[in-house]
């Protein structure tokens, strides 16, 4: 006798597909289209744009709102002339360089927290005593201890990457089922590679939730602390063109630095952590 | 037909004087006093007792998660001290599944860390397996797809793929509903008879018991110790499924007055 006929359980629907896939009329079509969240966002976003525009016409005063056309205008000029992606290269060379330092200290705290009770302790003390503190606040520090420049940005990034990142895998590690350990170290696995094989991939939610928590902190961080003091050797990156073109008034090119911010935190979002996400905790069911 | 295989040579597991104690609270409870019980090469032996014997606890020393406290449990005549692959669990949980890894990947990562095979070898085992428990269909899903029953399904395979020394099931249908609990018992049946791996199974049900072991072993509570050994046999597997139950039945509340639900 072969093994009896499983039940008819069948896998859910994957997510992201919802509703009848079968469409009839054109009207119901368009309410389809419509009800497509990012076609409503679009709409949203082209309404903003038209009462920025407005309200920017109406008011008149280039020097306090600049048009939306104008800052478009002059986006694309600074692009075309390259002063605006050497900004943000250096901009990012700095994000990349803090963010990995963060991450990587981060790493090496949790690790220690989920091996040690010591480690756990230590870790809960320094997040509970340093999280609060806000990075920018760092910075007078960071300037006595690594001079103007490079140094001290990437040593107040750390600091505003390495607490939330630390928290949430610290988190993440002491969530992890008693039965998944129990299933790693039935298998022989102990120590530093039950942490590699079960732990991370079993906390991959919270770590996933703390990379995006601290790259949207080192980001703000970044910017705000090239505002108080961008400049290395006379070359200073997003922020500081922000500050430098409101010092000369230019005001469209301070808007368009600043759209230019909230461009690259919306793509990171979307393209980099979105899609990570779905590849990983949303086809692993792992999402909540 | 009434006694249980047993095989020439040293028991395949030995427990002598096995007092188990955990801590809960400050106190220190006494889960297990003195359990003794030998189980040979081939046997389905049924742990069964009320909530509080602690027979889950057992278990978990016999897999080498919890040192007993006095007493020795030794497999082939050696000490246990540590967990390992020569004792697989199949836990009463939906969540012992890898949750990252697919049907076929959760039995190759087994096979890979536990048996350190190469991966070719580890995917036709995998595939052998993942096809035994019915689950061929379902080899490239992830848990989070799968039914209480199949996710216990795939723990199974996980475990037999491994063939460890001795396979321990703690109540591994617990969660399910009584439809699929019953078919599950029958498969585990089905699968024991293909393969006929050794077996140590907890459970507080006392059908499950009979049905599922050719040797029933009564704990009682607070704290466990052994009340008596049934030999329950191929009879019950045979047909006369009621009468062993009843038999057992008797027994059990013979043996336990202070049965408690």
């Amino acid at each position: 006798m072969s093994t009896a006929p499983h039940l008819a359980a069948v896998p859910t629907d994957p997510p992201g597909v919802t509703g009848p896939a079968a469409v009839a009329s054109p009207w119901s079509r368009l309410a389809a289209v419509a009800n497509r969240t990012w076609v409503r966002k679009l709409l949203l976003l082209a309404l903003l744009a038209a009462a920025w525009e407005g309200y920017a016409r109406q008011l008149a005063n280039p020097l306090l709102v600049p048009t939306l056309s104008d800052t478009v205008r002059a986006l694309v000029q600074s692009v075309r002339d390259g002063e605006l992606p050497g900004r943000v290269a250096i901009s990012l060379k700095l994000l990349l360089m803090g963010y990995a330092g963060g991450v990587g200290l981060a790493a090496v705290l949790a690790f220690a927290a989920a091996g040690t009770r010591i480690g756990a302790e230590l870790l809960e003390l320094l997040t509970a005593m340093l999280n609060p503190l806000p990075a920018v606040a760092l910075l007078p520090l960071a300037l006595l201890w690594f001079g103007i420049g490079a140094g001290s940005i990437v040593f107040v990034l750390v600091h505003s990457v390495v607490w939330p990142v630390a928290l949430n895998a610290h988190a993440g590690f002491s969530s992890v089922s008693p039965t998944l350990r129990m299933v790693g170290r039935n298998y022989g696995l102990r120590g530093p590679l039950l942490a590699l094989r079960i732990l991370v991939p079993a906390a991959s939610p919270h770590l996933l939730t703390g990379l995006k928590v601290g790259w949207a902190f080192a980001w703000r961080t970044l910017i705000a602390a090239e505002l108080v003091f961008g400049v290395s050797s006379g070359r200073g990156g997003l922020g500081w063109f922000i500050y430098e073109k409101k010092s000369e008034l230019d005001m469209p090119q301070v808007f368009a630095g600043l759209v230019t911010v909230v461009s690259i935190g919306l793509a990171v979002e979307h393209l980099v952590f979105r899609q990570l996400e779905a590849r990983t905790v949303r086809r692993w069911g792992m999402r909540t | 037909m009434a006694t249980a295989m047993t095989l020439a040579g040293a028991p395949l597991l030995d427990l002598a004087g096995v007092t188990l104690e955990y801590r809960s609270g400050g106190r220190r409870v006494v889960a297990t006093e003195g359990v003794g019980f030998q189980v040979e090469a081939g046997e389905r032996v049924a742990l069964l007792g009320p909530s509080g014997c602690g027979k889950s606890t057992l278990l978990k020393a016999v897999a080498g998660f919890l040192p007993p406290a006095a007493g020795r449990i030794s497999l082939h005549g050696r000490a246990l001290v540590s967990p390992g692959p020569d004792r697989i669990v199949v836990f009463q949980g939906f969540d012992q599944l890898l949750p990252w890894k697919t049907v076929h990947e959760n039995v190759v990562f087994a096979l890979r860390t536990a048996r350190g095979l190469r991966r070719a070898e580890a995917e036709r085992r995998a595939r052998d397996h993942v096809r035994r428990v019915g689950l061929a269909p379902f080899a490239h899903a992830y848990p989070h797809e799968l039914s209480g029953g199949m996710k216990q399904r795939v723990a199974i395979a996980r475990c037999l793929a491994l063939q460890p020394e001795i396979v321990l099931m703690d109540e591994p249908f617990g969660a399910l509903d009584a439809l699929t609990r019953e078919r599950m018992q029958e498969e585990l049946l089905e699968l024991w008879r293909e393969a006929r791996f050794t077996l140590l199974f907890v459970t507080h049900d006392i059908a499950e018991a009979v049905r599922v072991g050719s040797r029933v072993i009564l704990l009682s509570a607070h704290p466990g110790r052994v009340r008596a050994d049934l030999r329950v046999g191929e009879g019950a597997l045979a047909g006369d499924a009621h009468d062993a139950q009843a038999r057992v039945r008797a027994l059990v509340f013979d043996a336990l007055e202070d049965w408690s639900i």
